[in-house]
């Protein structure tokens, strides 16, 4: 492939990408349509746990919760997949066995990304070897701020080298990247470097995912569809944590890549809180009554 | 660009209908003249209907006023400025014109239905900018009325007297605020006239300056045929100014008659404004922005961007994506807050419309719409555009006044600032580049009287609108606009 | 023997040159009965050519610095001084006093002293930045209207020309104005002012000869983007209106009387001849009050 100048990405202009975001807010997704996306929403999760504090057990409580999102209606779905450090990927595997619902890594020394390619690469080793069917990694935002596009290219292609067949989430942590434009820049570097999925954030760091991000993001993997026919997917992580600002994504998704992309394929959403949200709307919609928190377990 | 692969908008995830309510909006069967205060049948005793143009529904019926009803109007409000409006403080009516303003926001919603129901307009559109941008100017025009002096400084501005307005049918009620309101804050009487297919609101209007307590004859609506109403305003010797907007063509009518009277006029015409689109632009939000400047209100838009150039680098890319975004819109029922294209306004507009996609076709330019059912009843077209198109093709030198795009490339600035000029119009233009020093450029060699920048079809009350040319005179919005409202030492 | 004095001759200007009409046809204004000249009775192909003209200079004028016009405008002022007695003299022949010839011609000078100075200032008078709602920079700015085809004052030969010219010039527009018919002389010794200071041809371009003969063709000429009237035949304005509509030229009234008045230095009278641009741009929301993108 010709090779690309990252010095030289398309613009972003961010009151026009604002002005986008408000005619998708100003929408309104009811009744059948709603129940809909929130079934879809469901689906998308990668039930995420990523504290110091996480242990085995807690690891073992988010799977189980991952296949029984809320079993008074056995018509859910599960989550897409579960989220966690290398170190759990056993246990989730186990748990998670036949379930159908993936199991996720995050690695590559996250969430600073602060670390030799070496030590990185022997964090992803770790979460494949254990069998993660994704792995989360994220880029090194010190080395793009410098404008070392080179570096974080090599290293993205790199850990994809490295991972066989488990598919490649690269994570942008845009919050830490400044701007939009940088953030269209930071999703070309990762798509052209092999990422199967771009990622926002790991939820460390604030402002987290955001409409108007997510909104950048898909038209940098609408280019690269139209430059190399390669679907790549989306995934917008921290600060979704109710369903219509879930059901907001969706919409903005299906109106700039369409229907081939409402998929957990190429759609996730990775979040701890937002499942009991929507499980409260689906419960709403399904017995017409305003639900409350306690009547939805947690993990 | 190297594949052919598209997008397929396409999904099994359909919205569902999400119909505004219709609870608290009051419609009466008929509607009568709003003179001196009071609603009253017209002379003739005639009424013509108002029909939904989105299902063909009759809405309402509205006097059929004749030229003895705007002379009973211009003599109600020659006497309401002489007695009282004159003699009004500027403070005194500024709260008034305030508590107008007020009265708006608060039935915002019941206006903004009307809007849609009678118009055909997405309420998208009429909820979220036409009647907010309604009370705004209201509101911001009220602020001016005790502060003249300091607009027009050394210049002792002065009222004129009753002033005639005439506005058109495409945003109703917007059009009256950005000409009832400075005309009052500037101390002026109005006789103002109600469009023909869109008379509805305006009389929702003169409901709510009767509720604010604005001194009868101060503001009186009528409506009728042009030809008749529109003329007896016109030619009515007590009226001081015409305020106009609508087609050059009439507004042509209006100047040679008023020619030799000593009538001041602001005319706001016709338009067909370039956008341009430079391979250094931010290219999604320049599609947005394209398809915002042609679709806004079915393309019944005087400044729409009804001329697209693009940068021949990127017009593989531009096409695609905007071809894209025209199948994400959905269009229908105007009252669905999903909607993103509403109905044609009018039968004979869609005759129009459509007689020139025939044009087009028959200039050899290559059509494209999306994939779409229209609903049965109702006035409808498709989001239209059309390449392979010539500068001196009609559709790309008249005004359609529909959803129609017509497409061009270009190579140079130069090539650009001359195509983009040449048309007798001036109204406005639109430049999408990522680079200052060429944002400057074109913004000062283009010949219009409103240029967006990175952006497009944007109004505020505080910003003055108008044109160049043969796109009319004077400006509606901002300090400018209470010139035309005034007379000066 | 005494000597036989030279007779001026007197032509139009057009794009910096002093032609014949191409009609070949003169008139002589008199005063006492007496013939003060010939000049020419320019035609409709005169006013066409002088169009053309202030066409081909508008860009030019129109995009110079401020400064710089100014410059040109003070420069105009600088060689009518020093050619005062000449113009004196013109307008006594014309029926002035020599008291009030001077003070005309003192007038004069000091007028487009005035309006050069209102060049690099009345932009700043007139623009706004527009406090609009929503992320956006807006701005409106004056713009010159084009060509301004004028009838400068019957009444006023120099001064009422200079006070029109000047006005319209000064805001970047170029002109074709139509002398006096009856006290000429003045315009075009003015434009022989003009040819050398440093107004590039074009800019300005007078005609002398029949209002009535060329008032329709002011009217009605397609590249034409204004027009002035001095004067209050009623039926001329209504006419030059009538006209005017086909390529909504904007037209303005002036009096045909006494532009010794102070009410003739008024920077409204540049205003006449502008047009109002409103820019928008959006302004990036990034960082400050910490909106996230």
């Amino acid at each position: 492939m010709k090779q690309i100048n990252f010095f030289d990405t398309p613009k972003i202009d961010q009151v026009g990408i604002d002005d986008r975001i408000s005619r998708i807010t100003a929408r309104s997704i009811k009744k059948e349509a709603k129940v809909k996306g929130l079934y879809m929403i469901l689906n998308m999760i990668d039930l995420t746990t990523l504290e110091g504090a996480d242990t085995e057990d807690k690891v073992k409580h988010i799977c189980y919760k991952a296949m029984h999102l809320h079993d008074e209606y056995p018509d859910l779905p599960t989550t897409a997949a579960v989220c966690v450090y290398p170190n759990f990927v056993k246990t989730a595997v186990t748990e998670l066995k036949g379930s159908g619902v993936k199991v996720a890594s995050v690695a590559t020394a996250f969430p600073s990304g602060q670390a030799d390619t070496q030590t990185k690469l022997a964090d992803v080793k770790e979460a494949v070897d254990n069998g993660a069917d994704e792995v989360d990694m994220v880029i090194s935002r010190g080395k793009y701020h410098s404008g070392d596009y080179d570096f974080v290219f090599n290293e993205i292609a790199t850990i994809k080298a490295a991972i066989g067949k488990a598919r490649l989430k690269v994570i942008l942590e845009t919050g830490e990247l400044g701007n939009l434009d940088n953030i269209r820049r930071a999703s070309d570097i990762a798509m052209y470097a092999g990422a199967d999925f771009i990622k926002t954030s790991t939820g460390k760091i604030k402002p987290a995912a955001t409409l108007p991000v997510i909104l950048v993001m898909m038209e940098a993997v609408r280019d690269y569809y139209y430059n190399t026919g390669r679907m790549v997917g989306i995934k917008p992580a921290g600060g979704i944590s109710n369903a219509k600002l879930a059901l907001q994504y969706l919409l903005l998704l299906k109106e700039t890549l369409g229907g081939k992309w409402l998929n957990n394929t190429y759609f996730r959403f990775g979040a701890s809180s937002l499942a009991n949200d929507v499980l409260m709307q689906i419960v709403k919609q399904k017995t017409g009554n305003y639900q409350s928190k306690d009547y939805f377990s947690k993990d | 660009m190297k594949t052919k692969v598209d997008i397929d908008y396409s999904s099994d995830w359909p919205l569902a209908p999400a119909p505004e309510s219709m609870s608290h909006i009051n419609l009466k069967e008929k509607y009568d003249l709003f003179i001196n205060g009071k609603f009253v049948k017209p002379k003739s005793g005639k009424y013509f209907d108002t029909f939904n143009p989105a299902n063909e529904k009759l809405l309402a019926k509205v006097a059929l006023g004749d030229a003895d009803d705007v002379d009973i109007a211009v003599k109600a409000a020659r006497k309401a400025y002489t007695n009282v409006w004159s003699k009004l403080s500027g403070k005194e009516r500024g709260k008034y014109i305030f508590r107008l303003a007020r009265i708006i926001q608060e039935r915002a919603r019941e206006f903004s239905v009307i809007e849609s129901l009678d118009g055909g307009k997405a309420i998208r559109e009429s909820r979220d900018i036409d009647i907010p941008l309604v009370s705004a100017h209201f509101f911001y025009n009220a602020g001016w009325a005790d502060k003249l002096d300091y607009a027009f400084p050394n210049r002792k501005p002065k009222s004129l007297g009753v002033v005639g307005q005439i506005i058109p049918w495409n945003f109703p009620l917007l059009m009256a605020s950005w000409k009832i309101a400075p005309a009052l804050a500037a101390g002026n009487t109005v006789v103002i006239k109600a469009a023909n297919t869109t008379p509805l609101t305006l009389y929702k209007l003169a409901e709510a300056v009767k509720d604010a307590g604005i001194p009868d004859g101060v503001v009186n609506v009528v409506s009728g045929r042009g030809s008749v109403v529109g003329m007896a305003i016109v030619n009515h010797p007590d009226v001081n100014k015409i305020a106009f907007t609508g087609s050059t063509g009439v507004g042509k009518i209006i100047m040679n008659a008023i020619a030799g009277t000593g009538k001041k006029a602001t005319m706001e015409l016709g338009g067909k404004a370039a956008n341009i689109i430079f391979e250094d632009a931010a290219l999604d939000q320049a599609v947005e922005g394209v398809i915002n400047g042609i679709f806004f209100n079915q393309g019944h838009v005087c400044c729409a961007g009804s001329r697209l150039y693009v940068q021949e680098s990127v017009y593989d890319v531009v096409l695609r994506k905007l071809k894209g975004r025209m199948q994400s819109l959905i269009i229908g029922d105007p009252l669905d807050k999903n909607t993103d294209i509403g109905a044609i306004n009018s039968k004979d507009q869609l005759n129009t419309i459509n007689e020139y996609i025939k044009i087009g076709l028959k200039e050899g330019a290559e059509i494209y719409q999306p994939e779409c059912t229209l609903p049965k009843k109702g006035y409808w077209c498709k989001p239209t555009l059309f390449t392979h198109v010539a500068q001196s093709n009609r559709i790309v030198q008249e005004e359609i006044f529909g959803p129609v795009l017509a497409i061009q490339t270009f190579r140079t600035i130069d090539e650009v600032i001359e195509k983009a000029n040449n048309t007798p119009y001036g109204l406005s233009a639109g430049v999408w580049t990522d680079k200052g020093s060429k944002i400057f450029n074109m913004t000062s060699q283009l010949r219009a009287g409103v240029i967006w920048a990175n952006t497009f079809n944007k109004f505020d009350p505080a910003s003055p609108f108008g044109g160049y040319k043969e796109s009319g005179f004077g400006r509606e919005g901002g300090i400018h606009g209470l010139e035309p409202y005034l007379k000066f030492d | 023997m005494s000597r036989i004095a030279i007779l001026k001759t007197y032509k139009i200007y057009i794009g910096g040159k002093f032609p014949r009409t191409e009609s070949g046809r003169f008139y002589q204004p008199k005063f006492d009965n007496k013939a003060l000249a010939n000049m020419c009775l320019s035609s409709r192909k005169d006013f066409r050519n002088a169009v053309v003209a202030a066409r081909k200079a508008q860009g030019g004028w129109a995009h110079k610095s401020a400064y710089n016009r100014s410059q040109i405008l003070y420069r105009i002022a600088e060689v009518l001084e020093g050619r005062k007695a000449q113009f004196v003299a013109e307008l006594a022949l014309q029926g002035s006093t020599e008291a009030l010839a001077k003070e005309e011609v003192n007038l004069s000078i000091d007028r487009l002293i005035y309006y050069a100075g209102w060049c690099d200032k009345y932009i700043q008078m007139y623009s706004t930045v527009n406090p609009v709602s929503g992320s956006y920079f807006n701005f409106s700015v004056p713009e010159p209207t084009g060509i301004v085809a004028a009838f400068a004052p019957e009444k006023s030969g120099l001064l009422g020309l200079v006070t029109q010219i000047c006005s319209i010039i000064a805001g970047g527009n170029t002109c074709v104005i139509l002398a006096s018919e009856s006290k000429p002389l003045c315009a075009i010794t003015f434009a022989e002012v003009l040819a050398t200071s440093d107004v590039p041809g074009g800019v300005i371009n007078i005609l002398t000869g029949n209002r009535a003969e060329l008032l329709t063709h002011f009217g009605s000429h397609m590249d034409v983007n204004a027009v002035l009237y001095c004067g209050a035949d009623k039926n001329d304005i209504k006419t030059l209106q009538e006209l005017a509509v086909e390529s909504m030229k904007r037209t303005r009234i002036r009096e045909d009387g006494d532009y010794f008045d102070a009410k003739h230095e008024n920077p409204y009278y540049i205003f006449d001849f502008q047009e109002t641009k409103t820019t928008w741009h959006p302004i990036e929301q990034i960082a400050g009050a910490g909106s996230g993108y």
